[in-house]
């Protein structure tokens, strides 16, 4: 953590984790999320995404909502990969909880252990919570 | 008396308080918002919910606008909001969980 970033001359790429844990439209948590980590992709750092607790729910597939005139922002966590972000890590005790498998995801994710979540947590040089 | 909650059980704890304080007799329960959660098939929250003793509403399109079409529980009623107007006047009073 002691590198400043320094963008003007290339810069060190630093570990970037988005942690998603809430739900895709109660809140405008996720919404305002995945925003952040579009802009993220500019700048070229090392920028992963995980979801843990109510996160998993962001990515079930076949999300409508033309009832509740909300905008369905499900297919933007396809585009993710253009923007060359493709660590999209879920934790599998999250998704198991809430009746889950990987089959209803959107994306396809690395699935892990709350452990194996933690290690890559603590490999992180910065960590932003939404 | 119509519950109403509209939270995440896996994130606050107001379904578990409707299901352990409110009168099941004449009780309903009605999921909006990210309360539908609390219905998804295989979910933690699935059996307590069977358990609830009182019939159980679901808000279709806020369902749907979670992907949740195809993965409710059986024994939860859909309605729509033309049902959630006739679930209020059909109850003596209401109750919102916030």
């Amino acid at each position: 953590m002691s590198d400043d970033m320094d963008f003007e001359e290339g810069g060190a790429i630093k570990k970037f984790m988005f942690v998603n844990r809430k739900a895709p439209y109660g809140t405008i948590y996720a919404l305002e999320g995945l925003e952040v980590v579009l802009i993220s992709a500019a700048f070229d750092q090392d920028v992963s995404l995980a979801f843990v607790d109510d996160g998993v729910f962001q990515l079930v597939k076949g999300q409508k909502t033309d009832g509740v005139e909300m905008k369905n922002f499900s297919p933007t966590y396809r585009a993710l990969e253009g923007y060359d972000i493709e660590k999209l890590y879920v934790e599998r005790e999250s998704m198991e909880t809430r009746g889950l498998t990987e089959d209803d995801l959107l994306v396809d994710v690395q699935v892990m252990s709350a452990a194996e979540m933690g290690d890559m947590m603590a490999q992180q040089d910065v960590v932003i919570s939404f | 008396m119509l519950h109403i909650v509209n939270k995440s059980p896996f994130d606050t704890g107001s379904l578990a308080s409707v299901l352990r304080v409110a009168k099941k007799d004449g009780g309903a329960v009605l999921l909006i918002e990210d309360g539908v959660y609390a219905a998804v098939k295989n979910s933690a929250t699935e059996a307590s919910l069977k358990a609830a003793g009182m019939p159980v509403y679901v808000l279709q399109p806020d369902a749907d606008a979670r992907g949740l079409q195809s993965r409710l529980m059986d024994g939860v009623n859909m309605v729509d909001y033309g049902g959630f107007v006739d679930l209020v006047a059909g109850h003596d009073n209401v109750q919102s969980w916030l």
